[in-house]
């Protein structure tokens, strides 16, 4: 660790130091540090009640951390807002779908575009020539995205009358939307048969060979194992292991509170 | 241009319904159509607040009131004694002074309504920034409790002001001269015009939040109903967005009331009142609240019946009972699909609970 921080040539998109967590009396996350190194595919894992979400979410900027640092391409964003993030370049997906019910496929895949516009309320009341010019480059620079997802043919449909694998591609569909240098998932598995979740395997290997960075939190183990390069256990909000599959896989800490737990 | 045809649709309706009452004679009701129309721009900036933003405001009519009172209060006052100082040499100079005989051949400088436009726009856009900004960071009920005090705040101030003429409100407003020989004012001879100018007002701001909710911005605040979370993920800056549409709700309202002002001569503090903000909401909610064509014919309709003394004494009755069965029965709007279906299956609920409540007092 102290080697490759000292190597000039080591430059993480994100780094996470000395993260802490209360609420109330409850400690969710503990002094969590680690780093996402770029064009990397990393995970958090851990059982239930771990604080992966809670870790997430500061990452984010949902709510600040109680202590600790997060740099994000180099800069200290701590305590920034979600929005401002998004403006960095980091992009989200959420456990329980946050999709925008009435907009339609489309709409809600557009509003991923939202940071790489700048149109306002003027531009848009007077129906600009800029503000036309940039809504149809939106749909074009969005649609592949459709395509890649398989969601071509329900652009124009309710979001709401989608199945949850679909919605779940959505999401996925939004966050690269805003072409994000980092992409958060939440449990992007979760509530998938075994079909999506290959799918989608496969799709977070080429949003990686596209130069971005993911990092996903996840339950499910295979998905896990076979494209993360890195992962990060926690446990009781405390980093317990980090390290390439292979080395988490064999464990001896790992096995005990995680896969042990699962197995029994 | 597809989005733009029913502003063309109900462009012709205005135009059908000036040509009925002519061949009916009923020119008369133009008056009150006149005054719908305005009513509806405070509503249309009401339903982005409350429709698109998803933020609901009980002060509405305290921006109408703000904007009518403004220019009631700045377009009756005798200019004269101002003469000489540089203030007024740079309004003379700017041709912002209008001197005018009195009755008794003595002469008055009043000052020019586009002026008073300005300020009453300004001060209304300052005071919705200045609310907004704290009172947004609120949700649902609290949003409703603080522009509501901001209503009655205005409505307590008009009214107990020497100045803004207590409870008689300001009277004499001049008409407001948009080019020569046309002004917005209450003359007999101009009735027509005035019908126009009032609709196509309503229109042309039709078709800016038209453009506005199709755009880029339009939609982050089509997100925001209900999905402020993901938008905010996605980068919109939520809480600005919110004080925007708020200011923009609350000009267009002041807007209202400096033209019903001008087209009444006067203003009386009734128009700051909380029943006039909730009466606001009550058409929004008709009308679908998401809907600006849904607030258009419903305000128009609800305001026509209202001014032309249909539901007498019960008036703000009638706008609350329409809150009530609205919210009860048709919590999506009259005006959207699936309205019928709903409306069954609300009306089998509560009778489903009714029944249930009765068998456990008559058992329990």
């Amino acid at each position: 660790m102290a080697d490759l921080l000292s190597n000039p040539g080591f430059n993480p998109i994100l780094r996470v130091e000395g993260l802490h967590k209360s609420f109330g009396g409850l400690h969710a996350v503990k002094d969590v540090s680690f780093n996402v190194n770029r064009g990397s595919i990393k995970a958090v894992i851990g059982p239930n009640g771990a604080g992966k979400t809670t870790l997430f979410n500061m990452m984010a900027g949902t709510f600040p951390p109680s202590a600790g640092r997060v740099c994000f391409n180099g800069e200290t964003v701590t305590g920034e807002k979600p929005f401002q993030m998004a403006r960095r370049g980091l992009l989200r997906t959420f456990q329980n779908l946050k999709l925008c019910t009435g907009l339609s496929v489309l709409d809600n895949i557009l509003l991923g575009h939202h940071t790489r516009g700048s149109a306002g309320f003027l531009g848009g009341m007077g129906a600009s020539r800029k503000s036309r010019r940039e809504e149809r480059r939106a749909v074009e620079e969005v649609m592949p995205l459709l395509e890649w997802l398989d969601l071509t043919g329900l652009a124009r449909t309710e979001v709401g009358n989608l199945s949850f694998g679909q919605q779940r591609s959505v999401e996925l569909a939004r966050a690269l939307a805003g072409d994000p240098a980092l992409l958060l998932l939440d449990e992007p598995a979760a509530g998938l048969n075994m079909h999506e979740t290959e799918d989608l395997a496969r799709r977070i290997q080429e949003v990686r060979d596209q130069g971005r960075t993911v990092l996903l939190v996840e339950h499910d183990m295979s998905l896990v194992m076979d494209i993360c390069d890195e992962i990060a256990v926690l446990n009781f909000g405390e980093k317990i292991a980090e390290g390439i599959p292979r080395d988490i896989q064999g464990n001896e800490a790992v096995i005990r509170v995680y896969l042990g737990g699962e197995d029994a | 241009m597809k989005r733009y045809r029913p502003v063309a649709a109900v462009a012709a309706a205005v135009v059908l319904i000036q040509l009925a009452t002519l061949i009916l004679g009923k020119g008369f009701y133009l008056t009150q159509l006149t005054m719908s129309a305005y009513y509806v721009l405070a509503a249309l900036g009401l339903c982005l607040v409350m429709g698109y933003a998803g933020q609901i405001s009980l002060g509405q009519a305290g921006f109408f009131a703000l904007g009518g009172y403004t220019t009631a209060f700045l377009t009756t006052r005798d200019l004269t004694d101002l003469g000489g100082t540089a203030f007024f040499t740079v309004l003379q100079g700017l041709g912002l002074v209008i001197p005018k005989e009195t009755l008794y051949g003595g002469t008055v400088i009043h000052l020019s309504p586009w002026v008073s436009l300005a300020v009453a726009l300004i001060l209304a856009a300052a005071a919705a920034y200045l609310l907004g900004v704290p009172v947004l960071r609120l949700r649902g009920h609290y949003l409703a409790m603080a522009t509501m005090g901001f209503g009655l705040i205005v409505y307590r101030i008009v009214l107990g002001t020497r100045l803004f003429g207590e409870a008689d409100g300001l009277v004499n407003v001049p008409g407001f001269a948009l080019v020569p020989g046309l002004e917005v004012s209450g003359e007999m001879s101009s009735r027509i015009a005035n019908y126009y100018i009032a609709w196509l007002v309503v229109l042309l701001v039709l078709v800016l939040l038209i453009n506005l909710i199709n755009s880029r911005v339009g939609r982050a605040l089509r997100s925001l109903h209900g999905g402020e979370e993901a938008a905010s993920a996605m980068g919109v800056d939520t809480a600005r967005y919110k004080v925007k549409v708020f200011v923009i709700g609350a000009v267009l309202s002041a807007l209202a009331g400096f033209l019903m002002t001008h087209y009444n001569g006067g203003i009386g503090p009734s128009e700051a009142g909380v029943a006039k903000s909730v009466r606001y909401v009550a058409i929004v909610a008709v009308g679908g609240m998401a809907n600006l064509w849904g607030t258009l014919m419903v305000g128009s309709v609800l305001n026509f019946l209202s001014l032309r003394g249909v539901f007498g004494h019960y008036d703000e009755a009638v706008f609350g009972l329409v809150l009530v069965v609205m919210m009860t029965f048709f919590p999506g709007g009259i005006l959207g699909a699936g309205t019928l279906r709903t409306f069954k299956v609300r009306l089998v609920e509560i009778l489903n609970r009714v029944r249930r409540n009765r068998k456990e007092v008559i058992h329990g």
